[in-house]
């Protein structure tokens, strides 16, 4: 297994009290496979993905419990080179927003051309090779001539693409990829994912993307942990889970998305709001908005009950949930 | 600027779901109430919530700050001793007897005498007066004359921003204390006003260009621009919208230019272009005991000695400001 | 809600000789009748110019931001404009509520040029064209409370709510939208998102509009939350009859709130139709390709569906290509369109044949082509809850593989991601 969770936690602390932003997650990517990370604003996924790469801000964060497993080893038990180390050539992050990633004073060719004057120790010039190596690979249209160009000289698409060619450098082994097309149109959007799995398969790297929208996931993921207030609630391969959500905020989500397909009269709508993560709700933390909640909702947490071999759901009505499809 | 609409706040105790914040922030940071009231919704429990504007929210944080604590005492301090010098000491400054230049310290007059047989004691209680007094003056003028002008440039833009722009340029180029020494030399009144008024010449281009970044930043917002959809005049959305928006970065850097004003008025009345005798000033004395500093370091000690103190309180409570609004602003 | 003829079809349509004069005719009233298009839009034009030199400046060339868009907007009706970022919906918007002078066209409410308007006129006919913002958290003022935010249309319009009265109808605007009228007196940030837009949308009820233009009121909230807002706007059209523009970049929604739809592309709208029509019956290769790249929750569609890809990037609005905007892009681009810039009418070949896919698309070789699969997995209402009935199922299968009706110039590249410059 190349990256294992196991029982993560994360704390913030505020001066208005601890913000439990990670509550025991749990999830596992495998070489060459795509987890999908789902979950809306406060649903700690991202959270996740800073403590798993080693970039969450400590204070005010503060990684409370659980392990990170990469390859056997606890990388929460890593020293800090060795931990900069796994993170500069083993793993790599994608971010949102290319523009605030990529340094504005240095040409793209020196920003991509470092990592190999960096980590691999290449002389100035075959570094530039590479970058234009890499360039290419990414689909960026007269690369030799544009290795020289800055950042802003690049349309949105073409950014992002060049953030994937910085974290592809390396080759590394598992690349997590929080939110890379939420900020670009849809016809970018398409491009930018399908290079992605294209790369992916190419390299044989784990993917862990990280989201919340439903039908960029239906493309590219093989399997998906759905995130609410800081847990996991529902992990399936992506096929179940479309057809049939065994988690009603996972069935909820689906249910109110507007369908390109469909014109609907009126669209489903979770009522309610996520919680603050001050404040969790006891037992459950969906209880408040679930259309199926009991008494039990209010006073156990419900572990992940196993749904079969691949899925799990955090409901202690699961069943009821599968059957009402 | 408009009245405020009275609205009375309602003791409602109803129940309030528990709070969360919207998209955007992946964690939810934000305290306080959210009010949904879907239908037939349950209502979780959550902390009550009471009208939290952005200014409260600072002036708690603000009172949290020992920074702004320990300058605020000593402001507080120098603020009533400025007033009503009479609290702590009851001589008169110009009160001298030459037989006593330059004694140290006695019972009755802790800071000995100074050059010319002036209690050293009083005259820095006095001074605080001076300081403090072309110190408030100054930044209430500069701060009018430099945000109002700042901020029209900044919203009007264009050929008023464009020659706004050459004017503080050219304002920017005056060495100040260069220009103290041309100006003020041919001044011959002793009293605050004239050095008052060349801080407030010099000193605005500072704010200007401070108050038409905060404006045209403030601009940007979607608010002003729904409020000019609605149909709002010019000076509605200045002052309803803009002002209140802008004005954050002014206050500090006001508050930090206070303290500097202060140590400005000090060096032009060292040099002798400020305040002159009878005016009683720090600089003044600082001047006055400098050549005696070898004999008589009590004359130059106290009265420079209070001048830092006042200087570093003011730019200490501009730092606690900044902290306290800045996280606020948007 | 179904605009019925009027501003449809060939009304709207052949942007003409006809339409063009009008376009320069600005400043004329034309008597309004009922079931005339409350708003009619004729060769809207916004150009920003590029200047070199400081003092004296030199025009050397200009962003075209708009350049000649023509629709109507029914009274009652929800029109959706799409298109990707650039495309200058947005600026479209701002026109509409006079944020931005336009550089020519015209905007007739009810008849009456509004463009020209200024003073009190310009400030009455505001009370009627309102606008919901994207962003809730830059759109509310964060040192006024949401009292004041939503009361201050009465302060700039006093005549519309006498001031003793002001109070109540801000709490009844704050339980339209579904808040709680007792925290009348609590600041934006201790609002959610979607909260804070549903405040945006109470202010812009305030004056009882008739027109409200949303420019992307949803995209800035979460997928769950968002689901609430659209079903708040849907509501308040139907109970207070308002028109509405929606601009939006996310198809599925559109699609879910609009009766017509009008593509965007590079400052013109390339395609306009009812949402059948433009979703289910596209001709125009852009709108086509928009479609096909729009991702659906359905991992079956995955095997499927075709998906176009388009090439290269939008050409920049200062730069525009001479005849047909989209030829840089569009497999199917022949010499035709270098030259000529095709007009937004019903297409020659479709012009005799009764389908949906007569509507007005802007394409030389306009040709219906079915991107959006058909089948969808259908949603049953959980027996016991009461829910939204759940959308009819598709008649059978029909499997997308990628062949058109007719005879196409060439035919779109499929699945492949190369960028050919």
């Amino acid at each position: 297994m190349l990256l294992e969770v196991r029982d993560l936690h994360v704390e913030f602390h505020t001066r208005d009290g601890v913000a439990k932003a990670v509550n025991g997650v749990n999830y596992s990517v495998a070489e060459g496979e795509t987890l999908a990370v789902l979950g809306e604003s406060g649903s700690g996924k991202s959270v996740t993905a800073q403590a798993i790469m080693g970039i969450l801000d400590t204070p005010p964060g503060k990684i409370s419990g659980g392990e990170i497993l990469f390859q056997g080893r606890d990388l929460l038990k890593l020293k800090p080179e060795e931990r900069r180390r796994v993170r500069g050539q083993e793993m790599a992050m994608i971010f949102q927003d290319a523009l605030s990633s990529l340094n504005p004073v240095l040409s793209v060719g020196e920003q991509l051309g470092e990592m190999f004057v960096v980590h691999r120790g290449m002389s100035r010039g075959d570094a530039k090779a590479k970058a234009i190596e890499l360039m290419d690979r990414v689909r960026i249209p007269a690369a030799r001539e544009r290795v020289g160009n800055f950042p802003h000289q690049f349309s949105g698409g073409m950014r992002q693409r060049i953030m994937i060619a910085m974290a592809l450098a390396l080759e590394p082994d598992l690349i997590i990829a929080d939110e890379p097309t939420t900020a670009l149109d849809v016809t970018v959007q398409a491009q930018v994912m399908e290079l992605l799995a294209e790369l992916q398969r190419e390299l044989n790297m784990g993917l862990i993307l990280i989201t919340h929208d439903l039908g960029v996931v239906a493309d590219v993921a093989d399997k998906i942990a759905v995130m609410y207030a800081g847990r996991i609630v529902e992990t399936s391969p992506v096929h179940d889970i479309y057809e049939a959500p065994a988690h009603p905020y996972t069935k909820g989500l689906l249910r109110s998305i507007p369908r390109l397909d469909q014109k609907g009269r009126e669209l489903y709508a979770i009522k309610g709001l996520p919680p603050n993560l001050l404040h969790i709700p006891p037992g459950c933390a969906f209880h408040p908005r679930c259309p199926m909640a009991q008494a039990v909702c209010r006073t156990d947490v419900p572990p992940l009950y196993t749904v079969d071999e691949e899925r799990r759901s955090a409901c202690h009505f699961w069943k009821e949930t599968l059957d009402a499809r | 600027m408009p009245e405020q609409k009275p609205w009375d706040e309602t003791t409602g105790s109803g129940a309030i779901s528990g709070a969360g914040a919207g998209g955007g922030m992946d964690l939810a940071m934000d305290e306080g109430v959210t009010l949904e009231k879907t239908p037939g919704g349950p209502e979780g429990t959550g902390p009550a919530g009471k009208p939290r504007s952005l200014w409260s929210d600072a002036w708690r944080d603000l009172r949290r700050n020992p920074v702004f604590i320990i300058s605020g005492l000593v402001i507080l301090f120098l603020v009533i001793i400025s007033i009503w010098p009479s609290l702590i000491t009851d001589q008169d400054p110009l009160n001298c007897d030459l037989a006593k230049a330059q004694e140290g310290s006695q019972p009755g007059h802790p800071f000995g005498f100074d050059g010319q047989g002036c209690d050293v004691y009083t005259r820095t209680v006095y001074g605080a007066r001076t300081s403090v007094t072309v110190g408030v003056l100054s930044t209430v003028g500069v701060s009018l004359l430099g945000g109002v002008l700042g901020g029209l440039a900044g919203f009007f833009g264009g050929a008023w921003d464009a020659v706004l722009s050459r004017i503080t340029d050219v304002f920017f180029g005056i060495p100040v204390v260069l220009g103290g020494l041309v100006f003020l030399s041919v001044v011959t009144s002793s009293t605050v006003w004239p050095v008052i008024g060349f801080i407030v010449l010099l000193g605005w281009p500072q704010i200007a260009r401070i108050a038409r970044g905060s404006v045209i930043t403030a601009k940007q917002n979607d608010y002003v621009q729904a409020a000019r959809a609605l149909g709002a005049s010019n000076p509605r959305m200045m002052l309803r919208h803009i002002m209140p928006n802008a004005i954050a970065p002014v206050i500090v850097v006001a508050t930090i230019a206070l303290g500097t004003y202060i140590s400005l008025e000090a060096t032009l009345s060292y040099l002798g272009v400020g305040l002159k005798p009878p005016a009683v000033s720090w600089g003044i004395d600082i001047s006055a005991a400098s050549q005696y500093v070898r004999n008589a370091p009590h004359m130059l000690l106290w009265p420079a000695g209070a001048l830092a103190v006042t200087v570093l309180a003011f730019i200490m409570l501009g730092d606690a400001v900044r902290d306290a609004l800045d996280p606020k602003l948007r | 809600m179904h605009a019925d003829g009027a501003g449809r079809g060939d009304g709207t349509g052949a942007v003409g000789s006809t339409l063009l004069s009008e376009a320069r005719e600005t400043g004329r009233t034309r008597p309004y009748a009922e079931g005339d298009p409350i708003l009619e839009v004729r060769g809207l034009v916004k150009h920003y110019p590029l200047t070199r030199g400081i003092l004296f400046k030199k025009q050397i060339g200009a962003v075209k931001a708009v350049d000649g868009v023509d629709f109507d907007l029914a009274a009652g009706e929800t029109l959706g404009i799409v298109g990707e970022s650039g495309c200058g919906k947005s600026t479209v918007a701002k026109m509409l509520v006079h944020l931005e002078p336009p550089t020519g066209g015209s905007i007739r409410y009810k008849g009456e040029d509004v463009t020209q308007l200024s003073g009190r006129a310009l400030k009455a006919v505001r009370r009627n064209i309102q606008m919901v913002f994207q962003d809730p958290y830059t759109s509310l003022n964060p040192r006024m409370t949401v009292g004041d935010i939503i009361g201050e249309p009465y302060e700039i319009h006093p005549e519309v709510a006498p001031k003793g009265n002001r109070r109540q109808k801000v709490q009844d605007l704050l339980d339209v939208v579904g808040l709680n009228p007792e925290y009348i007196n609590r600041y934006p940030h201790q609002f959610s998102g979607g909260q804070r837009q549903r405040i945006g949308i109470a202010r812009g009820l305030a004056l009882n509009p008739e027109i409200i233009v949303a420019d992307e009121p949803v995209s800035a909230l979460d997928v769950s939350v968002q689901a609430q807002v659209v079903n708040l706007l849907d509501r308040l059209q139907a109970e207070f009859s308002l028109s509405f523009l929606f601009i939006a970049h996310d198809l599925s929604i559109v699609r879910h709130i609009s009766d017509r739809v009008g593509v965007m592309y590079l400052g013109r709208i390339v395609e306009i139709g009812t949402d059948e029509e433009i979703y289910d019956h596209p001709t125009h290769p852009y709108t086509q390709a928009l479609l096909s790249a729009v991702p659906v929750p359905d991992p079956t569609a995955r095997d499927h569906r075709e998906r176009i890809i388009l090439h290269g990037d939008v050409p920049s609005p200062a730069n525009i290509p001479s005849g047909c905007r989209f030829r840089t892009r569009c497999w199917k681009a022949q010499e035709r369109c270098e030259l000529e810039v095709p007009l937004l009418a019903v297409p020659a070949v479709l012009r005799d044949v009764d389908s949906p896919a007569r509507h007005d698309s802007a394409c030389h070789f306009a040709e219906e082509k079915q991107v959006v699969p058909q089948e969808a997995p259908g949603w049953e209402a959980t027996p016991g809850q009461e829910e939204a009935p759940g959308p009819e199922q598709g008649q059978g299968l029909r499997r997308e593989d990628g062949s058109g009706q007719g005879d196409a110039p060439a035919s779109p590249p499929t699945g492949e991601t190369g960028d050919k410059e």
